[in-house]
């Protein structure tokens, strides 16, 4: 017999099929358990070992009061915000300029501006350090005092950062009506009253989703982080790298479930504003 | 004659890649005037409305607005205001603050902006939708938008690019009727693009026919109609029937014409005697028979139905005439039982008078 659909279903209903619903199960199972075991973990009694003692809220004060996680957590939102608000406009700058002008060697400028994408972080990372170096810009920065140390941090986080606001914002442009902008300057506008006041809000669900995005990204990083931060200067996914070497300690899960919260909260934010109902504006 | 408000003087723009959009064009388009620049898309009449606008510069002559060259003045210092295709309603904005738009980036009084968005709203009657956002609203309302906002501004001016062809016919009928009392209610002057020719007719009280960057009759509905100086503007502007013909004998403007299918015929013309002529004629205007008339003086084919397309009020018969050329006519629909009573394949007699026709040269 020729093969049915069941009633009341479509033929591209996939949702009730066996064996993608196993392979949905192991793949949240595999990406998720870790990270609902470390949670978990933050609030275990007992500092070390990976055995369940019971129930605390110990582990976050004591991360909280753990100096060098502090300074470590300060660093990396230092730079995460910093980052954020360069990358944003240099992103959103790239994006307009891709999607407004016409210039010779056009695709090989936007593959170029997409190369800190697709290159794998430690070619980055170890680039960036011998520039650094060589150029002695690492030996000047690493000498002056907070947060302008974060300085060859900084710099190569926007450099890795950029390109991502970039697409974001790039994609929201191509659903631009031009006759918004013409409409503007035929009621009046300027140049830049029109950029302001017609673009920019269009394009702010993509420079807020590019901006999250860019700022996760930040906060996170490690490759690249570790190779160009100076002697002197600990960000924290690198601190946690540093200390898991030497077993686990519980607030090092604190700290950590903290960075996936504010994390999760980004990503969220992102998504909501990049969701199709905020799209079709 | 009053001066013109729009005066466009020898204008050509030319594209990269040697397309020619508007060819040298010159037309004065005079105060309170409902203008229309009517042609198939391609002909160049919304490249001329956006040099109107100053959206778009010409690459050759001169564009007089209010008496002032301002062919390369920029779109915010025209005293002109456009309706746009896609009505370019701002979707960030409420629909008060799209109408207040225009007046707060020229720096007008918050208080001055507040009553004249009133007026503007009032006008296009969308007082009671002024704090809704655009994406919660019709097509037929973001026009009325679009509309308050360019109004707002008083402009010398206004500029419709194509502003029915989103609408449903039913919207599309009261928008037409809504405009022309706009236009009569504020006293401007409105030029309007459209490839639309019943909406050029309805609105307009002078209409240039444009085709291929030129404009090819510049005269009012009723001349254009009945008056068509080319074979493309009679069969541009409603329907017709083209017969082939030669002029035969001439003396002054009494002219007869041999048409292929029909004979000779009596007509007025200026053509010289052995001129390639085509007679055009109205489907409105010829009569149809069951039996041969008798009566003399007229043109008379015989024909064969072969598709009778009813439309209501009226019907389109269309018959072959002996030597195949087809023949349209249209038919009032004026008695209850409904139709023509012909169907395919009935023999008819189609007449009219010659005096109905038109000889045309191009």
């Amino acid at each position: 017999m020729a093969q049915q659909l069941k009633p009341g279903t479509g033929p591209l209903e996939f949702g009730n099929r066996r064996w993608l619903q196993s392979l949905f199960a192991a793949t949240i199972f595999v990406l998720y358990l870790p990270i609902l075991v470390l949670i978990a973990f933050s609030f275990n009694e007992q500092n070390r070992g990976g055995v369940w003692k019971g129930f605390t809220l110990e582990n976050y004060p004591k991360a909280w009061n753990n100096q060098s996680i502090f300074d470590a957590m300060v660093n990396s939102l230092t730079i995460a915000v910093i980052t954020t608000l360069v990358a944003t406009v240099i992103g959103t700058m790239v994006a307009v300029m891709m999607w407004r002008f016409r210039f010779p060697m056009k695709p090989a400028y936007e593959a170029a501006m997409g190369l800190p994408i697709v290159i794998p972080e430690i070619c980055m990372g170890v680039a960036l350090l011998l520039f650094f170096n060589a150029s002695g810009i690492m030996n000047f920065f690493s000498h002056l005092i907070w947060p302008l140390n974060l300085s060859t941090i900084i710099i190569a986080h926007i450099a890795f950062c950029f390109p991502f606001v970039a697409i974001v914002v790039r994609s929201r442009l191509v659903g631009f009506n031009k006759q918004l902008e013409e409409a503007s300057r035929d009621l009046g506008a300027n140049e830049w009253q029109t950029f302001t006041q017609v673009l920019v809000p269009y394009m702010k669900p993509g420079i807020i989703a590019g901006a999250l995005l860019a700022f996760t990204l930040s906060l996170d990083d490690f490759v690249i982080t570790f190779f160009t931060s100076g002697p002197e200067t600990v960000t924290f996914p690198v601190k946690i790298y540093s200390m898991v070497k030497t077993g686990v300690k519980y607030e090092v899960n604190a700290a950590s479930t903290v960075l996936i919260i504010i994390t999760i909260v980004a990503t969220v934010l992102a998504m909501k504003l990049q969701s199709p109902e905020k799209a079709g504006h | 004659m009053a001066e013109p408000i729009v005066s466009v003087r020898n204008v050509s723009r030319r594209y990269p890649g040697g397309v020619t959009a508007v060819d040298n064009v010159s037309v004065d388009i005079m105060q309170n005037e409902f203008f229309a620049l009517l042609g198939p898309s391609g002909c160049g009449k919304t490249t001329l409305l956006r040099m109107i606008s100053g959206l778009d510069t010409p690459s050759e002559g001169h564009i007089f607005i209010g008496g002032e060259d301002m062919a390369f003045t920029p779109p915010n210092k025209r005293p002109t205001n456009m309706v746009f295709q896609s009505y370019a309603v701002f979707p960030h904005m409420t629909v008060a603050d799209n109408v207040a738009y225009g007046l707060k980036v020229t720096g007008v009084a918050a208080d001055e902006i507040k009553r004249r968005v009133g007026e503007a709203l009032e006008q296009v009657k969308l007082s009671h939708l002024a704090d809704r956002k655009p994406d919660q609203m019709s097509g037929g309302q973001r026009q009325r938008v679009a509309l308050a906002r360019a109004l707002v501004k008083r402009p010398k001016v206004l500029l419709l690019d194509e502003p029915l062809s989103a609408l449903d016919a039913k919207l599309r009928d009261d928008m037409r009727l809504e405009l022309t009392r706009l236009q009569q209610e504020v006293g401007i002057t409105f030029i309007i693009v459209t490839h639309d020719q019943d909406e050029a007719l309805s609105m307009a009280t002078r209409i240039a026919v444009m085709e291929k960057g030129a404009i090819r009759q510049l005269a009012t509905p009723a001349e254009l109609y009945e008056q068509p100086t080319s074979r493309f503007v009679a069969d541009f502007i409603g329907k017709v029937n083209l017969f082939e013909a030669d002029v035969v004998s001439q003396k002054g403007k009494a002219v007869i014409c041999n048409a292929k299918g029909l004979g000779k015929m009596n007509l007025t013309s200026d053509k010289a005697c052995g001129a390639k002529v085509t007679i055009a004629v109205r489907p409105e205007k010829l009569k149809l028979a069951r039996v041969a008339p008798k009566a003399e003086g007229l043109v008379k084919t015989e024909a064969k139905v072969r598709d009778v397309g009813y439309f209501g009020d009226w019907s389109e018969v269309v018959a072959d005439m002996p030597n195949g050329q087809p023949v349209s006519v249209n038919v009032q629909n004026d008695k209850r039982d409904g139709n023509t009573g012909l169907k395919r394949g009935d023999k008819v007699w189609i007449t009219w008078a010659p005096s109905d026709s038109l000889v045309l040269t191009e």
